[in-house]
């Protein structure tokens, strides 16, 4: 007789740990063909604000830690990640109902872009901060800092590439985030999630809602406790897109738009997603003796 | 004790202010086709000059020409766009005793500020900008960075020359075009710059500036041709140009309010602290978005400083902007000074302690003394709403945790300042502030060279340095 397998139940991912919604609330979640797979969380915007107090809390332990640490950590998550990729394959497949190909192709790329990004942690002030020679005897330098709490929208198609490429760039400047996953395909983010609490990302750094981005997007774009949102999760939804900007502006959150439709994001990523998330602060001292 | 000094008044002659100015559109002074406004004195109320005040449609005539003036301008070679740049720096040098006084009459600033900071600033940031007009490539923003195209820029009254600059010369430099709207109150010295770019033979269309008040600033923001919206002024302000761009491809700089901290420790240089405090408050008579209107001193030296304080504030000259000997000059507007008045009256009606120097205030014109505030609590509305005015309110603390805290505890985040002798807790504080500026042991410096801009709601993107190449170039990343 065949053996009855243990199936996973897929819950949120909320300062390290995995709650159900407090809402209660599920969703089923299918594969492309349409045939049921999962219940997933349907998260809340409570678990929005409770998702924001748990990043808000982690966020001074994150951005303090050296860059060459903060780097460490995601090449760590890329380790793991890599030792878990027959599950990603398969999730990705089942989720995007590309080939077991394509799929390992989406995964191999979500691996490397962590690597990629893991190394811009000590050399992105590098590149764009500098020493700035004014006219008088002072010390004055520019370097970049995180934001603070960013809400990402994470794309709806590309359920792990793209969630990667909007995750890595946010947290390796020392920023934390509260992501909204893809509504259809969440559970590779699921899957991510576990990944992150066995990676040495502290609690909080991270935290993944699956839910729906049209529900919970406008309680992360007009929360004043967010410093700055990516949109990328609602390409091709202006009208939303447009709302979620004009409420984050309440507390001028730095928005990264929604493009007109999701990118190719295999393409290379260039600065823009972590220059969109710092803050280039400027210091003086005079010189004397 | 005060030393007494003679008037030493700057002669006005050396301006020419005429009775009434149109708008400076495609290179030409035009009539506009909405109503005017008088733009006066503060110091003495006397009406200046009569202002076009430009409408919806004169707005449009006037992105019209920025656009059609992008194409060659875009096109030119950065050598020789550099080139007119350097030009209008070193006319705004030559005529920089003229600009310094019209700036004075029309502001209320002393002439000693206007002289030696705002217009040497001026002159520098287009000379700054004119050298990066033909080495964008080398700035770290990509291999070809383009530029936006029509860039609508609202700018303050506080510094208003020094604030055009700010917008005008990187806007240029990167190839773009501009339509800018002085403030309401202060529109003098940008129509004489507007003079310096006919001297300076710049082709038409490439600056146009455009007089009026909000509702003009509102159709250059909102301008569907407008490929670049560039504001300094009101936290309030800049949210609503925040939603009202939102959808749009328009790239957006915000340089907004402040509430600085200047924190005091107990090994500061004293000498240079108690300058530092007054510079970082009484300079420009707090019309300063960065002033530093929280004194945050440690506990243990608290009386020291605020009777060394007290005893510097007694010096200070409040009085004539066009005197050279001025400290304190008029402040802007009955507007503004019925709001310095009302968020004072509010400090000692929530409790706290209001010190002000015995000074004689001129009977005309708006006047307000370097004023003090003890005893004032984070929740009080002295220690949280931006006053923008010569009005600092005192607080102390005992831990450098705690100064954190304290300076961290407001939703702006535009300037800082530490002073300490200690190099190591120097690093530790400018890491720790939330504020896009730190000053360590100085104060209130400016240099085109060096980037400047807010966290929080303080605004975003930055304005000098290479990294203010990055708001006027397309894509650029920084």
């Amino acid at each position: 007789m065949a053996r009855i397998d243990v199936r996973k139940t897929y819950k949120l991912y909320i300062g390290g740990a995995f709650p159900r919604s407090e809402s209660g609330y599920s969703y089923e979640v299918t594969d492309s063909k349409g045939k049921f797979v999962a219940n997933a969380s349907l998260a809340s915007r409570k678990d929005v604000r409770d998702a924001v107090v748990a990043a808000r809390k982690a966020a001074p332990g994150w951005a303090g830690r050296t860059a060459y640490n903060r780097g460490q950590v995601l090449y760590r998550i890329a380790e793991v990640m890599e030792d878990r990729r027959p599950q990603f394959e398969e999730a990705v497949r089942q989720s995007e109902g590309v080939s077991a190909a394509a799929a390992r192709g989406q995964v191999d790329a979500a691996v490397d872009r962590l690597v990629w990004y893991a190394g811009w942690a000590d050399k992105l002030a590098q590149v764009i901060g500098n020493a700035n020679p004014v006219a008088g005897p002072f010390f004055n330098h520019t370097a970049p800092e995180a934001t603070g709490v960013v809400g990402v929208l994470a794309p709806q198609s590309s359920s792990l590439l793209g969630l990667v490429s909007v995750v890595a760039p946010v947290i390796v400047t020392g920023n934390v985030a509260v992501v909204v996953s893809s509504y259809a395909r969440p559970l590779p983010a699921v899957t991510f999630s576990e990944v992150l609490a066995t990676s040495d990302v502290p609690g909080g750094v991270v935290n993944i809602l699956t839910g729906d981005a049209t529900a919970l997007g406008p309680w992360l774009a007009a929360h004043m406790d967010v410093n700055a949102i990516d949109l990328a999760g609602v390409a091709g939804s202006p009208e939303l897109a447009t709302s979620l900007e004009v409420a984050a502006a309440d507390n001028l959150k730095r928005v990264r738009r929604a493009p007109d439709a999701e990118p190719d994001w295999t393409a290379e990523p260039g600065l823009a997603a972590m220059t969109a998330f710092v803050e280039q602060k400027t210091v003086w001292h005079p010189i004397g003796i | 004790m005060a030393f007494e000094y003679a008037p030493a008044p700057e002669s006005r002659s050396i301006v020419d202010i005429k009775p009434s100015y149109g708008l400076f559109i495609d290179g030409e002074f035009v009539d506009g086709r909405g109503s005017s406004f008088k733009t006066i004195n503060p110091a003495t109320e006397e009406t200046l000059a009569e202002i076009a005040e430009a409408s919806e449609a004169d707005v449009d005539l006037a992105v019209r020409a920025a656009r059609r003036a992008f194409r060659g301008w875009s096109r030119m070679s950065g050598k020789e766009r550099a080139k007119y740049l350097f030009r209008i720096a070193r006319i705004i040098q030559e005529r920089g005793r003229e600009l310094a006084v019209l700036e004075s009459i029309d502001n209320g600033k002393p002439i000693k500020e206007s002289r030696d900071v705002d217009v040497p600033v001026v002159a520098a940031h287009f000379f700054y900008y004119a050298g990066w007009a033909d080495k964008l490539s080398y700035a770290g923003l990509g291999p070809d960075p383009q530029p936006l195209g029509v860039a609508g820029q609202v700018i303050p009254w506080n510094f208003p020359l020094l604030m055009l600059a700010w917008k005008v010369a990187p806007a240029l430099a990167c190839g773009n075009t501009v339509v800018l709207k002085p403030a309401e109150t202060t529109p003098l010295t940008a129509l004489l710059f507007a003079e310096i770019c006919q001297q300076a033979d710049l082709p038409p269309g490439v600056v146009n500036i455009v007089t009026g008040a909000g509702t003009t600033g509102q159709a250059v923001v909102s301008h569907p041709d407008v490929d670049k919206v560039a504001f300094t002024g009101s936290t309030d302000v800049g949210k609503a140009i925040a939603r009202a761009v939102a959808g749009s491809d328009k790239k957006v700089t915000l340089e907004l309010g402040g509430k600085a901290a200047n924190i005091v420790f107990d090994d500061a240089p004293m000498d240079q602290a108690i300058e530092g405090i007054v510079g970082g408050i009484f300079f420009n008579q707090g019309h300063v978005c960065c002033a530093g209107s929280r004194l945050l001193v440690q506990e243990s030296v608290a009386d020291e400083v605020l009777a060394r304080l007290k005893r510097r504030m007694g010096t200070l000259r409040v009085g004539d902007p066009l005197d050279k000997n001025t400290d304190v000059g008029a402040i802007n507007s009955a507007e503004q000074l019925a709001r310095i008045r009302e968020l004072s009256d509010i400090g000692e009606s929530e409790g706290a302690e209001r010190w002000a120097p015995e000074c004689a205030l001129p009977s005309s014109g708006f006047w307000f003394p370097p004023t003090v505030f003890t005893g004032v609590t984070q929740a009080h509305r002295i220690a949280r709403e931006e006053v923008f005015g010569p009005v600092l309110s005192v607080l102390t603390f005992r831990t450098p945790a705690e100064a954190v805290e304290k300076a961290n505890n407001t939703p702006y985040g535009l300037s800082a300042g530490v002073w300490t002798e200690k190099g190591s807790r120097i690093l530790h504080m400018a890491s720790q502030l939330r504020a896009g500026v730190v000053w360590a042991n100085t104060f209130n410096k400016f240099d085109p060279a060096s980037p400047f801009g807010g966290y929080k709601e303080s605004g975003y993107g930055r304005e000098g340095g290479r990294q203010g190449l990055a708001a006027y170039l397309k894509g650029a990343d920084l």
